[in-house]
């Protein structure tokens, strides 16, 4: 079996930024991801990101990706990248399990960063099992990686900040968005996301919800119905409308199955989107030198997947023996980061997610 | 169906790629997933549910959900969302949970 000193699960940005700060520290990196190229969510991401200058606002996702790749490459030195490998196990022992080309292969870890990200979320309606009903990373994935339209009449589910960015896309590729519904009386995500799809002409429907998908083999129709103030089904309020596809964003659950299998106490966070690890102020989690960062901690955004992954990158470095002179400082300022991103109105949930798993004991 | 023109992205022509679904010739692009150039061919049910033969799709297109599991050059349970189109494969809609040979 080979030891490496810290091995990373994932090169979405949290991953990648990750590498990048313990590399520099001189600190030997084994970076795995599972697609054929790295970047995770980021690649298909065309828009221009919110958020503050020093985490890329108002660059596109894609581009934010190349830079961290880019990065990464600078130190070639020191970070071995595998990718089409599959970390399926995690150890007792600080061993994981590699799927690669059809072969299992072992490493023993000095530091274990795992950066996984977050999965789709599902809603349970009737027929909800039709082809022609994605996930909306999946609708932004097959349209912008690969070129291939999901459909020419869609409905969008959920009118978060990704509801609303990929409806637009979708506007964009040339595909007519009939509704975009959302069960609450508020849109949930940003107003310029939502005023500029009102401006393109969709209905937007609150207080309304799909009931059902209609089809053989594929959708065809869905029906939608009105909710009341206490969320409930207003009868004789439905409403049939044509598609051939349904693209369901109620958000993402944090991908936290390795965690679990390596014995990482884990907490339900309904704020952060599911299960997440308890971890201390370094993103450590319950295990000794296993830290987490990215949306597989709460799902937040690529800004903050990128600081958290500066952060922890340091503190996993730190903690098997490559220690910067300046490094309480810079832990500081990506504490400090990550608070700014997370001030405001918008941030309120996540602070009260985040308030429910910190470890008592800050390392 | 394809897109071809888009106001960020490009869609440069590619180079075609023949393979086989259900014993029909199809063709895909470089580039593309087993599902992505199903799906682009307008064939959107890849597989049944193993037990109620409730048709299956594409849902996450990364891996994550196992909705798109089908038979490719005689190996049941290929992920196609995620495995890489080529020349010449034989991509078979899988009954039940396919059958190791
Ligand atoms: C439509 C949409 C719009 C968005 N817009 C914005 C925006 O404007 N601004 C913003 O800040 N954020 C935005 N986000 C959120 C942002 O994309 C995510 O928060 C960010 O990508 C999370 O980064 P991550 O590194 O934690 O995870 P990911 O980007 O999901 O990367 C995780 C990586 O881990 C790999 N992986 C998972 N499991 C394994 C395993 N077992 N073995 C090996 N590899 C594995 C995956 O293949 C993936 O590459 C948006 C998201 C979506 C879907």
């Amino acid at each position: 079996m080979t030891n490496k000193e810290l091995i990373i699960v994932g090169g979405g940005p949290a991953g990648l930024a990750a590498a990048y700060t313990a590399a520099q520290t001189g600190c030997h990196v084994l970076l795995i991801d599972r697609n054929p190229q790295m970047g995770g969510q980021l690649i298909k991401q065309t828009h221009k990101f919110f958020g503050s200058e020093k985490q890329f606002a108002k660059t596109r996702g894609l581009n934010i990706a190349k830079k961290l790749i880019s990065d990464v490459e600078t130190c070639s030195d020191r970070i071995e990248i595998i990718c089409d490998a599959t970390v399926v196990g995690l150890y007792a022992d600080q061993v994981v399990n590699v799927l690669h080309n059809e072969k299992y292969y072992k490493y023993h870890f000095d530091a274990l960063i795992i950066a996984t990200g977050a999965g789709e979320k599902m809603l349970a309606f009737e027929n909800n099992d039709l082809p022609g009903i994605y996930g909306a990373g999946a609708v932004q994935t097959l349209m912008n990686l690969y070129g291939v339209l999901p459909g020419q009449n869609i409905v969008m589910v959920g009118s978060g900040n990704i509801g609303l960015i990929v409806s637009y896309q979708l506007i964009q590729a040339g595909v007519h968005v009939k509704a975009l519904l959302e069960a609450a009386p508020k849109i949930g995500g940003y107003k310029v996301h939502a005023s500029k799809l009102r401006r393109l002409g969709v209905d937007i429907l609150t207080q309304t919800t799909i009931q059902r998908a209609i089809g053989n083999g594929c959708v065809n129709q869905i029906e939608t119905i009105e909710l009341d103030d206490s969320w409930k089904p207003i009868k004789g309020t439905e409403k049939l409308i044509d598609v051939d596809a349904v693209c369901i964003a109620v958000g993402l659950s944090p991908l936290y199955q390795l965690l679990a299998m390596g014995g990482a106490e884990l907490k339900y966070v309904p704020e952060l989107g599911g299960m997440v690890p308890i971890v201390d102020g370094l993103h450590q989690t319950t295990i000794n030198n296993i830290f987490v960062a990215g949306d597989v901690a709460g799902v937040e955004e690529a800004s903050s997947a990128i600081v958290e992954g500066y952060l922890s990158g340091l503190a996993a470095a730190a903690k098997i023996g490559y220690q910067q002179p300046d490094y309480q400082k810079s832990i500081a300022d990506y504490q400090q980061q990550l608070k700014n991103l997370r001030s405001g109105p918008f941030g309120a949930k996540i602070r009260a997610g985040l308030k429910k798993v910190e470890a008592k004991t800050n390392a | 169906m394809r897109i071809f023109k888009h106001p960020i992205l490009d869609f440069p022509k590619k180079k075609v790629i023949h393979f086989q679904f259900d014993g029909v010739e199809f063709s895909g692009v470089e580039g593309d997933t087993i599902a992505s150039a199903l799906y682009a061919n307008g064939i959107k049910k890849l597989s049944e549910s193993v037990e109620r033969h409730r048709a299956r799709g594409l849902y996450c297109a990364i891996g994550n959900c196992s909705s798109c599991y089908m038979t490719v050059d005689h190996i049941p349970n290929i992920k196609t969302c995620v495995t890489p189109l080529s020349e010449g494969m034989i991509v078979e809609s899988q009954i039940g949970k396919g059958v190791i040979r």
